[in-house]
């Protein structure tokens, strides 16, 4: 569950199991071959990236100081700066409240809260300011930016936070009191700074999720970096306009990275105890369960009940109720599913595929070298879609025009996009087969392809499964690179949304999102049910 | 002068009936060890004492306050105590000097106030000052979570199973230190445990809490000697069992006349003694003696000690015995050895079926 909180760092949790065994491997070194391939993995990931800021600098210091430097850049710089701050420290404030009173306080019905308060996660941030936006347009607005953004990355906040109050050890809270301090005292004193890494690691998430958002914001007309980018794009498949822009996004992202790391500083957090005997104790609210159950009330009518609600209501209208009347065509919806799923499956597919060099690297043969290429490509993943979409679009001009709005381009970005999200699930997947298992099968008499079938398959099987499914749902949900490398003629049920939303035709997006939110939610559900909790919260950290 | 006193303390979870007509006092400045089986509700007892829980019925007073009544519960900070809970429960945010002023006025926090002194009075370097937690050991810890609770000099001092996640060296040592730092800082101190040689050699008294209540409470030597009843007995150290007739402090069983001590039952009696009370000897040596024979039917080695199982040989039905005898004395199975017990034995009126 921590992970969430981790990986954004580009430095997750290390893994508990290590064998003698696998020192003694380690020692050996890893094949040359699998660290070629695994080495040309993470180039891949960075191709983008380094594509990026190599534009940026050829585009020389005079022609970038006069590009940057005029009101349009400043407005941009203070839009997106005031939306990452309010959003993070809205979302730290209602995800570690909501946290608190589902994990640690006798909240009637806190299991069914505990659900609710998550599933936002699973409802795309563009699906929710369509459903806002379609209920009224005054929202396109900073306010309205505010409402549908923390209202979607709130959870990113909740999960980790939920997570660390529920390992808390009660013995620490128990220690406190009877050193004198009051309830307020042991908050402030003792579970808020155990709260920092988990807290600092969900507002981190946010912050990155905030600066990369395209489609929310388009929609809600507020003008970010991203949605910048993306003019500037379309205006005149200027590469370097763009490409300058986005390095300055990139230093964004950086800064944020960088501002975490410092505030969380050198102090540890690691527990001491060998693990919790005790469940936390948990807080009798008494008369203020109402206000509670009245706040929880209302934040899951506007994280859930508004996005649903609206869509089942848009789809009872008549077309015409619309801003924009526009007839629903089910042979259009047909194809936007099919593509859609298509995409979803193969995107899924190639980049666990790719996940696995890179994966079986980090968990055969941990070491330096390995370790620095996980970090480069967690680096990556914090770097937002538009630019790594961008960047991709302009190589395949450049360099691989053949390839160009080709389906196959389009699944290939998919992969650079979402490898860190399956690389977490591939490791710890991997984990599972251990070497000493391997060798005991050997023994037994099973050759290779007997030990791949009956051993490794059964035990990493599972955890690759789970990294497909969180890919293919990442992809469905996804909207800026399919808008930007989407072959002509190709419609997802994604861009279905965003054109139809963009034209205030409400009715006829309708359809569209709610498949897309069905097929996400029951994904989500089923990878839930499959593998459990933690597999979902991967998803945290997929981009938007 | 009494430091702390339980009267009649009751704790009910739902319909189980977990602590039932608690008495127990300690004594200012002296250790009392709580030790019971898994169940006993020994935990519960020391957390109805922090005031984590709130007692059903019964008193608690800790220095002459009561705090805990039919009318009363005063909340944990309220209680002047110090609590060292099971695995230390340092906060693993603060370093150990942070962690030791915890319980201090923001002044005295400031200026670390004390930390070196109770630093030295737990043995262990003032240099460690500095450190965070996770780079002490399990026992570091445990000294530390020690000096933290004395820190605020509370008028009692309570630890829970503070020893048990240790190894079994670090252990003997850490519950040195812990003692010695108790007695020299005049702490009075009630201390959880389900360990029977950390009950014995640490409280200067010791109460058995069994099922919920409390079944004696006595000195280590006492509590080892003249266990009150026989489940005790074998809870308390490893016993060796016989049926045996009494009269006038003497019972005869199979392996001779013995004297008794403690209580003088008359008739039928289920006599009970020590395994290191047994001495094995060649037979040869004893040929005069009344003593009983037997024939070693297994050795099991540790090393400083040996534990024998004798059959008994001249017994009119077929009776086992384990001795315990020093490790260079331990014979080999088959040998027969003439038995003789060392000392006094306790004997326990048999209920009549």
């Amino acid at each position: 569950m921590a992970d969430v909180a981790t990986h954004a760092h580009a430095n997750p949790a290390p893994m508990p199991v290590e064998t003698d065994r696998m020192v003694a491997v380690r020692r050996r070194g890893a094949p040359a071959g699998l660290l070629i391939a695994a080495g040309l993995v993470a180039l891949l990931v960075l191709l983008p990236l380094g594509f990026t800021v190599l534009q940026g600098v050829a585009f020389g210091w005079t022609n970038a100081v006069e590009l940057l430097i005029r009101p349009l850049v400043g407005e941009l710089l203070v839009n997106t700066l005031m939306i990452v701050v309010t959003a993070t420290v809205a979302s730290a404030v209602i995800g570690t409240a909501a946290a608190w009173f589902v994990e640690r306080t006798l909240l009637p019905g806190h299991r069914v809260w505990g659900v609710l308060v998550v599933v936002p996660l699973a409802i795309p941030a563009f699906i929710s300011s369509y459903a806002w936006v379609s209920l009224s347009l005054s929202l396109q607005d900073f306010a309205g930016a505010v409402l549908v953004i923390v209202s979607v990355y709130y959870p990113l906040v909740y999960l980790p936070v939920a997570a660390a109050l529920r390992g808390m050890d009660p013995a620490l809270e128990e220690s406190a009191r009877t050193l004198g301090c009051g309830p307020w005292g042991c908050f402030y004193r003792v579970i808020l700074p155990q709260l920092r890494p988990a807290l600092l690691g969900g507002m981190l998430l946010v912050a990155l999720g905030v600066l990369s958002e395209f489609g929310a914001f388009t929609l809600l007309r507020f003008r970010t970096f991203t949605t910048e980018i993306y003019a500037e794009y379309r205006a005149g498949f200027d590469s370097s306009g763009a490409s300058l822009l986005a390095c300055v996004l990139i230093v964004l992202c950086l800064a944020c990275l960088a501002a975490e790391l410092k505030v969380r500083g050198g102090a540890r957090y690691d527990r001491l105890d060998s693990g919790t005997r005790r469940g936390a104790t948990r807080y009798p609210l008494g008369l203020a369960r109402w206000p509670v159950l009245g706040a929880l009330s209302a934040l899951v009518v506007s994280t859930l009940g508004v996005p649903l609600g609206m869509i089942v209501y848009w789809l009872t209208q008549h077309a015409v109720a619309a801003v924009t009347p526009a007839e629903v065509s089910i042979d259009l919806l047909l194809s936007a599913t099919a593509s859609s799923i298509g995409l979803g499956l193969s995107g899924a597919i190639l980049t666990t595929i790719l996940a696995l060099p890179l994966g079986f690297l980090l968990a055969r043969y941990p070491g330096r070298l390995p370790n620095f290429l996980e970090r480069t490509v967690f680096i990556a993943q914090g770097i937002p879609g538009i630019v790594i979409a961008l960047a991709i679009v302009f190589l395949a001009i450049r360099l691989i025009q053949p390839l160009y709005q080709t389906a196959s381009l389009l699944v290939i970005a998919y992969s650079i996009l979402f490898l860190p999200l399956a690389l977490v699930s591939v490791r710890a997947a991997l984990l599972q087969a251990q070497p000493r298992l391997e060798d005991t099968a050997r023994a037994l008499g099973l050759n290779w392809l007997q030990v791949v079938w009956r051993v490794v398959l059964p035990l990493a099987g599972p955890g690759l499964g789970a990294a497909a499914a969180m890919v293919f749902i990442a992809i469905v949900t996804e909207l800026t690179t399919t808008l930007l490398l989407a072959p002509i003629g190709t419609q997802t049920l994604a861009t279905q949304v965003w054109v139809d939303t963009s034209t205030l035709a409400f009715a006829a997006a309708a359809p569209y999102a709610g498949l897309l939110v069905l097929i996400s939610l029951a994904s989500t559900w089923l990878l839930m049910s499959l593998f459990g909790k933690s597999a979902v919260l991967g998803s945290g950290q997929r981009q938007v | 002068m009494t430091e702390l006193r339980v009267e009649g303390l009751g704790k009910t979870f739902g319909t189980h009936q977990v602590l039932q007509q608690v008495d127990i006092t300690v004594a200012s400045g002296s250790l009392m060890a709580i030790l019971g089986p898994s169940g006993s509700g020994k935990t519960t007892l020391l957390r109805l004492l922090c005031g984590f829980e709130r007692a059903d019925q019964g008193s608690i007073r800790i220095g002459g306050r009561t705090v805990s009544s039919a009318s009363t519960h005063v909340p944990p900070e309220q209680r002047a105590i110090g609590y060292v809970p099971q695995e230390g429960g340092l906060f693993p945010h603060l370093s150990v000097a942070d962690n030791i002023a915890f319980g201090l006025s923001r002044r005295l926090r400031k200026i670390h106030y004390r930390v070196a002194e109770l630093l030295e009075l737990v043995g262990l370097p003032a240099s460690y000052a500095n450190r965070p937690p996770q780079e002490l050991s399990g026992g570091q810890q445990q000294r530390v979570a020690l000096a933290r609770a004395l820190a605020p000099a509370p008028a009692l001092i309570l630890l829970d199973e503070p020893f048990s996640a240790l190894d079994a060296a670090l252990r003997v040592e850490t519950r040195q230190a812990v003692a010695r730092a108790l007695e020299a800082a005049g702490a009075t101190a009630v201390l959880v445990t389900h360990d029977q040689s950390e009950a014995l050699s640490m409280g200067h008294r010791v109460a058995v809490l069994w099922r919920g209540m409390v079944a004696q409470v006595a000195s280590p030597a006492e509590l080892y000697r003249l266990p009150a009843t026989p489940e005790l007995a074998r809870f308390v150290g490893e016993a060796v069992t016989l049926d045996g007739v009494a009269h006038r402090g003497s019972v005869s069983c199979a392996l001779g006349v013995l004297h008794l001590a403690g209580g003088m039952p008359e008739g039928p009696v289920q006599v009970l003694l020590r395994p290191e009370q047994l001495r094995l000897t060649p037979q040869h040596a004893h040929d005069a003696h009344t003593g009983a024979r037997g024939k070693v039917l297994e050795v099991t080695y540790y090393g400083h000690d040996a534990s024998v199982s004798l059959e008994l040989l001249d017994s009119a039905d077929y009776q086992v015995l384990n001795a315990r005898v020093p490790g260079h004395m331990s014979p080999q199975p088959g040998a027969q050895l003439s038995v003789s017990v060392e000392g006094e034995v306790i004997a326990f009126a048999k209920a009549r079926a």
